[in-house]
């Protein structure tokens, strides 16, 4: 196109029919050829905006808006700006208090404030309720109506918490995902070893995933290399072993597993009648992380098949023919020769199985047990449970930022134009 | 070269076999668990195990029972399956439609040389599929929460099918783009050369040879709505029920062995749909001149 214009403009001579200049011409239609192929995407993309883009991004925004108290205590924060964190704060904050929590009571707001700070400090609940419900009565110096409500008032844990919660705009969410909160001087720092939750579970989903890979990618190796070496009849045949359960319902498959391996089902039943085991010495196979991993592999392996499969596929039998007639034996000729060549199908099929067994829900709820939940589990339980949406929104932007980071990464080696289902 | 060469010795004859029973193995364990649930749905006790009788084969053990439950329609007693069926059904078919509609003009967008940020986009327009469902779900439930004072489109049929239709549409964009590398554009040039608008050259010329890339997307589509839990549960309501989240309930409080009815009955649909989709990969082959593989 460059090349085009320059000689165009050297030559200056070469006009359209209608006299302007072919080079302008030609990027006026290339011009006009792009806008039609981009209005039509313009659909589906504006569909996406609103319905996936948007959406996601107005779950981003709550991990990090934190409105609830300075929504509620506006003048007792502006009170306490002047606050130097040694010693308690004075009667002009407590005043300020006072006359914040008297409309937080008029407003029916004061449970949400009691809520949103008992998440960051345990145990305050009772202290801003009662304090509110005794609001109406107090008179100064407010500062000893207050602390006599309740003796929390007079911690300077509990206003360094207030002071903290204050921003509109808080990475705090954040913060607690990864097992961190401040301390009272406002320093991060990590949550004592009991309350630590978040940060084994994201190792655990993660250790979990790859397990699952690498089961996929031992299981699935030689049975695409067997797909990819048949003949076509045969290997169509067989290919629908593959893409039916690719094809069945999730929770059919789930399920299925539960009938299999639950204590009173299928493979123990088996095993007992065969007398390996006791009627007495069932094994627990399900409702654990080991039948998670068994289940989330069964679901996924056709993800690992089908990549490796079309990559297989491109492999000429040539060149194991010409490794072993310049004599490498078979299995070395296999090991240096054909597996390197199927890197691109095993990097494609990793990174896919990968990244659908890090977002897994339905299989880990339905068979996990205690030992067996995701991190995804624990974002649906702070949504539908615990009702703390802002956690469970900071646990989704991690784990979104980890499936983006796989996801562009999958984009580069494999491009999401290769992606194909069955 | 699946099969030995005669020159083998012990040890490639050894792990010749070995392999094939490995391979034998790893297709059990696909395909077991599906086919276990088919007999265990005739069960005539209320056991997700196989009972003495069924084993002896005694047609004694074997019964309808969980089948007629499924479908009763004594209005005495409540039958939740029997509402979650057409709920289920509309939704998938009203989200395939729009999911194919949108989809497939994408794909067309798509795969022209000329557009622009291609692979972006294109990255873009997949990663609903990439995106964990989880997350998904909970962007759309604060997105209809903010909607509500406006629209009621939590617990609302439109809602879910919104949901779902952003779910379905990567499955047709990937089935339409992956169609349209062999499409031939100057057939479209040769059809608006013979003066048919390119509304026309499209329906005349370009739908009917991309058809197959269009339905098996459209199956697709289907299949992802038709399945689809993780939506429903935050966004659905509970008098609006569908197939998977009875299903859900059901095995979450293990009521009755009616699930491994309902499951035998989708596995015998989605073998259906995976054939309809093979058939048309194959056609769509030929129609290309590729062999098929």
């Amino acid at each position: 196109m460059a090349e085009i214009a320059g000689s165009a403009q050297g030559m200056a001579a070469i006009t359209t029919a209608d006299g302007r200049p072919l080079a302008v011409a030609l990027r006026h239609a290339e011009r006009v050829k792009r806008w039609k192929a981009f209005f039509l995407v313009l659909p589906l993309l504006l569909f996406l905006g609103v319905t996936f883009l948007y959406p996601i991004a107005l779950m981003l925004f709550r991990s990090v808006e934190n409105p609830v108290v300075a929504d509620n205590l506006p003048r007792t924060l502006a009170a306490l700006e002047s606050w130097d964190g040694e010693d308690l704060p004075d009667e002009a904050v407590f005043a300020a208090l006072a006359a914040d929590l008297g409309e937080a009571r008029e407003n029916k707001t004061f449970g949400r404030l009691a809520t949103r700070v008992n998440q960051e400090l345990s145990g305050t609940r009772t202290m801003i309720m009662r304090t509110a419900r005794r609001v109406a009565r107090f008179e100064a110096p407010f500062k000893e109506a207050v602390t006599a409500a309740h003796p929390r008032w007079s911690q300077l844990e509990t206003w360094a918490a207030i002071a903290r919660l204050g921003d509109r705009y808080t990475p705090i969410q954040y913060l607690a995902a990864m097992d961190l909160g401040y301390d009272v001087q406002g320093n991060i720092v990590a949550q004592p070893e009991s309350r630590q939750i978040y940060r084994n579970l994201f190792l655990r989903t993660f250790w979990m995933s790859l397990v699952v890979t690498l089961a996929c990618l031992v299981l699935g190796y030689p049975i695409a290399y067997l797909l990819a070496s048949l003949q076509a009849r045969y290997a169509n045949l067989l290919m629908i072993l593959v893409l039916l359960p690719f094809w069945t319902s999730l929770l059919v498959r789930t399920t299925s597993w539960i009938v299999l391996l639950q204590t009173q089902g299928v493979l123990n039943d088996l095993l007992v009648w065969l007398g390996i085991i006791g009627d007495d010495q069932r094994f627990q196979m399900i409702f654990n992380a080991q039948g998670t991993v068994v289940a989330m592999t069964q679901i996924l392996l056709p993800f690992m098949i089908l990549p490796l499969y079309s990559v297989m596929k491109t492999i000429p039998q040539s060149y194991m023919r010409a490794a072993q007639s310049l004599g490498a034996p078979r299995f070395y000729a296999y090991w240096r020769v054909y597996v390197p060549n199927t890197l691109p199908g095993i990097g494609a099929g990793c990174l896919l199985v990968f990244i659908l067994a890090i977002g897994y829900y339905i299989t880990p709820a339905l068979v996990g047990g205690e030992d067996g939940q995701m991190i995804s589990n624990l974002i649906a339980f702070h949504m539908q449970k615990s009702l703390n949406w802002s956690l469970a929104a900071a646990l989704g932007g991690i784990l979104l930022a980890g499936v983006i980071a796989l996801y562009w990464l999958y984009n580069r080696l494999v491009g999401v134009e290769r992606l194909k289902l069955g | 070269m699946i099969s030995l060469p005669p020159h083998a010795g012990p040890l490639e004859r050894i792990w010749h076999y070995v392999f094939l029973l490995i391979c034998v193995l790893v297709f059990g364990f696909l395909i077991a668990p599906l086919l276990v649930i088919l007999p265990l749905s005739f069960n005539a006790e209320p056991y997700f195990t196989f009972t003495e009788g069924m084993l002896s084969l005694d047609p004694e053990a074997y019964s309808l029972r969980w089948y007629e439950a499924l479908f009763d329609t004594n209005p005495n007693r409540e039958n939740k399956w029997l509402e979650a069926i057409p709920n289920s059904l509309w939704i998938a078919a009203c989200s395939t439609l729009l999911a194919t509609a949108l989809g497939t003009l994408a794909a067309l967008g798509l795969s022209r040389s000329e557009m622009p940020f291609r692979n972006l986009i294109m990255g873009l327009l997949i990663s609903p599929m990439i995106v964990p469902l989880i997350i998904t779900a909970a962007g759309i439930f604060f997105f209809y929460a903010r909607l509500n004072e406006y629209a009621e489109l939590t617990g609302s049929f439109i809602g879910i099918v919104l949901a779902h239709t952003v779910l379905g549409t990567p499955f047709v964009v990937i089935t339409v783009t992956a169609t349209l590398i062999g499409f031939d554009q100057s057939l479209v040039r040769a059809g608006l050369m013979c003066g048919a608008t390119p509304t026309r050259v499209f329906f005349k010329v370009v739908l009917p040879l991309i058809l197959p890339g269009v339905i098996s997307g459209a199956l697709f589509a289907f299949v992802t709505s038709f399945d689809e839990i993780v939506v429903v549960l935050f966004v659905g309501s509970v008098e609006y029920q569908t197939i998977p989240r009875q299903m859900w309930a059901g095995i979450r409080e293990e009521i009755s062995p009616i699930i491994l009815a309902v499951a035998t009955l989708l596995i015998c649909v989605s073998t259906l749909l995976m054939i309809a989709v093979e058939v048309l990969r194959r056609y769509n082959e030929r129609q290309r001149g590729v062999t098929p593989g």
